[in-house]
């Protein structure tokens, strides 16, 4: 064991070097030379947000929300589709998953059942790659009266899908805020967790995040309500306007200083104003093409936005038969304003005015931009720390890792010696290697994950303890110097692998089952006994064999 | 070079650790019982993780008033609200507890509190805010028992494979040991019970096993090599002889451990703890309950040795 061949030798050497390299922009960062790190691709340890400060916020899909949102629209096709065939229906409503609706004459039954199949709205569950298709509803059949209901593994293809227009819309709305850096990503199956690095404001983002944002332009029914719960005519739906939506949540925030929306309740015993449902009569926001925060004649801000070539024509041809007429523009089931159409608008676009701030009117524009949420988005998490905090928890870890690092490798000096300051540079080495590692792969330092390296401080040394203690016994034992060396390393790999294998088992189920900073502690841990394996039995051995080879010693002073 | 090295555990001890590992069975399981029946009757002090709700950890500008902030924030009917020194005395932490209802709803408490705390408080920092909905927290307990269940499962399958079935059986008794005593001690000082205390717990479950395999290693070797020692000797001797390796990694361990607890700052306190109080038991448990418990299990010496003998008592070889 003590023969080194060159090339061996300056593998080793070159694999610490390397990690030197690695770890180096950790170094030098801090002191301004991170242009020239990232010149050659190397860059420092991508610090967790609970370091840097930041928010850290799960949302996911409102299942019920979603399920409201399906049924709405199934009841809107089925009163189309069975209008345009004629067939007189009664009782089409909501059930408790699903919709149902009666035929009024039993000669129309099949008929019906034909045109009602076509609704059953086939979404990919994305299964398997090639996209096998799953009807989002089941149908059933009573006599003359349908019941649609949602099909679960169709609905968890629908929300999959939802996932992803979400995490489209919601990058959009994001990066419109001009925050950078953010991460958005699918976590689990119907769960989105967001990102955002040293943001101040997050309760700005939440309600950024919290409106869906479904714009539609209707036209107002011919009659009005008269009084708050009065029941709308047929074709027509009950929204609540802007202003009484802003002076109820003046007042309720009187009581109430964080009241930042109404419940559903409390929208319904608003005035409202009905506005026709009919799909003739409604243009929606998916046609936008641009929306900004502009100001109108009267200066005060308004969004203008612009519609692309369908939306256009479709906007124009209901200007155009409507001039005379009010229309609604509906924003979150909100009537935003309800102006008169003066003339046929053909340029494909318009301005939204409705008393905004400045700062709304801005967000308004983002989301309108970036499209309409899928459904509903409920925060379920969130975690933020502060920056101060951050630098706090930064400054701390520097300071444990340095103290645990100077009182591991003294108390090495005591029982050691020589030996010590062998096991000492392979402590040094490893904790390099660990920082290199990390910081090359891009694996995230959470304050954890700082735990994690101290306590690696502590376990890096039982490898070396191992090997010493082996060595040792051998000698007592009446070995040769020689001999003991060479045992006391190949006995101790053994028992150093059996015993960094279990840690390695826990720190893959931490990684597996954990989240956040507790994957951050799971990555430093298995990262430490990774490098504490290469420490211990290439680098100290290979120190340990240089000695040897020079001074030849007859006796273990161990 | 001449160094006289210090040996802080002398040469050649010839402790009975199989003599006294019957106090530390008794010890032992006096400790577990009591510390199932905290467990049982007192419980954990679950962080939010667990059981959903806010915590807010604020920085006042002079000294928080703790008595004020408390009675006024539990005006503003969110329930209880707990209020914790937590460092120095302008840092508080702050624990509103689950509403229920909706996620919503733990958003609309979270935002309340800070309002509240803003009025309250002139300049008051909100340093950090964690918000937990209830079915996450559902969640992450599940995920958390799975954890810790699966990680001893994985590390029964190793050890089984390695050793044979009593060491594994050893491993996983002497690991349960440390889990139970630990999560006792929780209940019993009142941790906080958080996620980083699982990370914690799991990385206990991964230091005890280090520590138990480094002698179940040395006890496989000499049933190989001495092959007509008494087993209670042999398992004697095999601690013996690693002990001046246990003593040193586990105060080194322990200095790091220690580094971590009181320079590590507030955050990661409770989690340096868990970690202490884990090298501890991990280290007693491994010579007084691991090493033992393979006399109790019968290990076969024919299984380890090469030598065929036929006979297949379980009794105990004493």
């Amino acid at each position: 064991m003590f023969h080194y061949s060159r090339w061996r030798v300056l593998l080793i050497l070159g694999t610490v070097l390397l990690g030197i390299v690695l770890a180096l922009p950790n170094a030098l960062d801090p002191l301004g030379y991170s242009n020239v790190m990232t010149r050659f691709g190397l860059k420092p340890m991508t610090l967790g947000l609970d370091l840097q400060g930041g928010s850290n916020i799960l949302m996911e899909v409102d299942q019920k929300d979603l399920t409201d949102k399906l049924q709405q629209q199934l009841m809107g096709d089925i009163r189309l589709s069975l209008r345009e065939q004629k067939v007189g229906y009664s009782g089409l409503g909501k059930t408790d998953n699903g919709v149902t609706v009666t035929v009024n004459k039993p000669e129309d039954t099949d008929k019906a059942s034909t045109e009602l199949k076509k609704l059953l709205n086939p979404v990919d569950s994305g299964v398997l790659s090639v996209g096998t298709a799953v009807n989002l509803f089941t149908l059933t059949q009573n006599g003359n009266q349908f019941v649609f209901a949602i099909d679960p593994i169709g609905f968890d293809a629908k929300t999959a899908g939802s996932i992803k227009q979400a995490i489209h819309v919601i990058e959009l709305r994001i990066n419109g805020l001009g925050t950078t850096e953010s991460t958005i990503q699918q976590q689990g199956k119907g769960r989105i967790s967001i990102q955002i690095p040293g943001l101040q404001d997050p309760d700005r983002v939440k309600t950024l995040l919290g409106s869906t944002a479904k714009l539609n332009f209707q036209l107002l029914c011919a009659e009005q309500a008269t009084a708050p719960n009065s029941l709308p005519p047929p074709d027509c739906a009950a929204y609540p306007q802007k202003e009484s939506v802003d002076a109820k949540l003046l007042e309720k925030q009187k009581t109430d200083a964080t009241a930042q929306t109404l419940t559903d309740a409390e929208l319904k015993a608003l005035p409202q104003m009905w506005v026709q449902t009919s799909r003739q009569a409604t243009v929606d926001g998916a046609d936008l093409t641009d929306a900004q925060s502009t100001f109108d004649q009267n200066n005060s801000p308004v969004v203008s936005f612009k519609f692309n070539q369908k939306g256009a024509v479709r906007f124009g041809k209901l200007t155009a038969d409507n001039v005379g007429k009010p229309f609604a523009i509906v924003l979150d089931g909100i009537v935003q304003s309800a102006p008169n159409i003066n003339e046929a608008i053909l340029t494909g676009s318009g301005q939204i005015s409705g008393r905004f701030t400045v700062e709304q009117t801005n967000d308004l524009a983002i989301t309108l931009r970036s499209g309409a949420l899928p459904a509903k988005l409920a925060i379920v998490e969130e975690r933020t720390v502060g920056p101060t905090l951050g630098a706090d928890s930064i400054k701390a870890g520097v300071y444990a890792s340095i103290a645990g690092l100077v009182f591991v490798m003294l108390f090495m000096l005591l029982p050691y010696g020589f030996w010590g300051i062998v096991a000492d540079l392979a402590l040094i080495v490893n904790l390099i290697l660990l920082v290199g590692v990390m910081s090359f792969f891009g694996f995230t330092l959470t304050l954890p994950g700082i735990a994690g390296i101290v306590l690696t401080l502590g376990m890096a040394v039982d490898s070396n303890v191992l090997i010493y203690e082996r060595i040792r016994e051998e000698w007592r034992h009446g070995k040769s110097a020689m001999q003991s060396i060479e045992t006391g390393f190949k006995a101790a790999l053994s028992t150093v692998t059996d015993a960094n294998v279990t840690t390695l088992i826990a720190a893959f189920v931490l990684f597996g089952v954990g989240s956040g900073p507790v994957r951050g502690f799971a990555i430093t841990l298995a990262v430490g006994i990774v490098t504490t394996m290469f420490t211990a039995f290439v680098l100290t051995r290979l120190m340990v064999a240089a000695w040897v080879k020079r001074y030849k010693p007859k006796e273990i002073n161990l | 070079m001449r160094w006289k090295p210090i040996r802080f555990v002398p040469d050649d001890t010839k402790i009975h650790f199989i003599r006294v590992s019957r106090f530390g069975f008794f010890l032992s399981g006096i400790l577990c019982a009591v510390a199932i029946a905290l467990f049982a009757f007192k419980g954990l002090n679950y962080g939010i993780d667990f059981k959903g709700g806010s915590e807010i950890a604020i920085r006042t500008q002079g000294p928080a008033q703790l008595d004020k902030l408390r009675n006024e924030l539990n005006n503003i009917g969110l329930g209880s609200i707990e209020l914790q020194q937590f460092g120095s005395p302008q840092d508080v932490k702050i624990l509103v507890p689950a509403q229920g209802g909706g996620d919503a709803n733990e958003q609309a408490a979270q935002l309340k509190v800070i309002d509240t705390l803003k009025s309250l408080e002139a300049g008051v920092e909100i340093r950090s805010k964690d918000t937990v909905g209830g079915k996450v927290s559902e969640e992450l307990t599940q995920q958390a028992t799975g954890a810790v269940m699966l990680s001893i499962l994985f590390v029964l399958f190793y050890l089984w494979a390695r050793f044979e079935w009593q060491f594994a059986m050893g491993a996983v008794i002497s690991l349960l040991h440390d889990v139970v005593l630990s999560i006792g001690l929780f209940s019993l000082i009142g941790l906080e019970f958080n996620l980083s205390i699982i990370a914690a717990i799991l990385t206990i479950v991964g230091y005890s096993l280090n520590d138990t395999v480094v002698v179940f290693d040395r006890v496989r070797e000499f049933l190989r090599r001495y092959k007509s020692m008494n087993l209670a000797d042999l398992i004697d001797f095999s601690i013996n002889s690693v002990l001046p390796r246990t003593m040193l990694t586990s105060v080194a361990t322990l200095m790091a451990l220690l580094a971590l607890y009181f320079f590590g700052g507030e955050v990661i306190r409770g989690f340096s703890f868990a970690m202490i109080w884990g090298v501890v038991v991990g280290t007693y448990s491994s010579i007084f309950i691991a090493a033992p418990v393979l006399i109790l299990l019968g290990t076969k010496r024919e299984i380890s040795s090469s030598e065929a003998n036929p006979e297949k008592g379980r009794g105990k070889r004493r």
